[in-house]
């Protein structure tokens, strides 16, 4: 119990947003929405791993989520830095247009 | 209140929001919107840091997240003009399938944590203080020293690496 709240019920939220998430980068054909969810997905495992720091009353767990989002800031600024480019030069980031990198 | 403290309606509220909100991240057919709704979900998951009195990292999540990398996704989402009317869209086929697997995943995660339930997991001990800038901030700087100086060193790479990636290739 976290201040009342039973852990499950963070587990369930967690593994809710990380299937959404999921499914948005299944469903979406956007290379930024796609990018989006994987936020998503990288926040629902921080809000689980936060819990059970809290839970456990070590700080081991709540320093990982911080290296977890310096690596996502890091992670999508050469993300987008890619996707800008290749916006350049093909004026698209359809997923389907990006399946044959060679040409 | 019904036989809930306040922090137990607060959870709900913000967990339900939370999930409305990356709900209509996923389904809102415009980036933009797409954008302004993720930085509200990060607001709920900051809420719910704040409710397990995780302050640093709610103040942090809302710096980083809400403030420097959803402003990059808006940036980049203006630079390339894009709206709803050239979003591409899968087939109804395609998107059927991705519910199916999503409905399936969950249907297997809840049932692996059906039994959680019961298990009594307390907190060691009531004083839940460990998230504070204080005390984590002895942790990140005494035991994790150096990995947080390899953090920085990561940043430093990825910022050359996205100036050497966007900048225009120079004609030899």
């Amino acid at each position: 119990m976290i201040n009342g709240i039973h852990i499950n019920y963070y587990m369930m939220l967690s593994t809710i947003l990380f299937i959404i998430g999921a499914i948005g980068v299944m469903s979406r054909r956007n290379t930024i929405i796609l990018f989006m969810c994987v936020e998503l997905m990288l926040n629902a495992v921080n809000l689980l791993l936060v819990a059970f720091s809290t839970l456990h009353n070590d700080s081991s767990g709540q320093v990982f989520v911080f290296f977890i989002m310096a690596v996502a800031a890091a992670e999508v600024a050469v993300g987008l830095a890619i996707l800008s480019m290749i916006y350049r030069n093909i004026k698209s980031i359809d997923t389907h247009l990006l399946g044959n990198l060679k040409n | 209140m019904l036989g809930y403290t306040i922090t137990q309606w607060l959870f709900g509220i913000l967990s339900f929001l939370a999930i409305m909100f990356a709900l209509m991240v996923v389904f809102s057919r415009s980036p933009v919107n797409s954008v302004l709704y993720l930085v509200l979900t990060f607001f709920c998951i900051a809420g719910h840091y704040l409710l397990m009195n995780a302050q640093f990292l709610a103040v942090v999540h809302i710096a980083v997240y809400a403030g420097a990398i959803m402003v990059l996704f808006l940036f980049v989402i203006m630079l390339m003009n894009l709206n709803q009317d050239n979003e591409p869209q899968k087939t109804a086929l395609s998107k059927a399938i991705a519910a199916l697997i999503g409905g399936m995943l969950l249907f297997v995660m809840v049932g692996a944590l059906k039994g959680t339930e019961n298990l009594n997991l307390q907190p060691q001990s009531n004083a839940t203080e460990i998230g504070l800038v204080k005390n984590l901030g002895r942790v990140l700087f005494s035991e994790y020293l150096f990995p947080f100086e390899i953090v920085s060193v990561l940043l430093l790479a990825a910022l050359v690496g996205a100036i050497m990636l966007g900048k225009k290739e120079v004609k030899s």
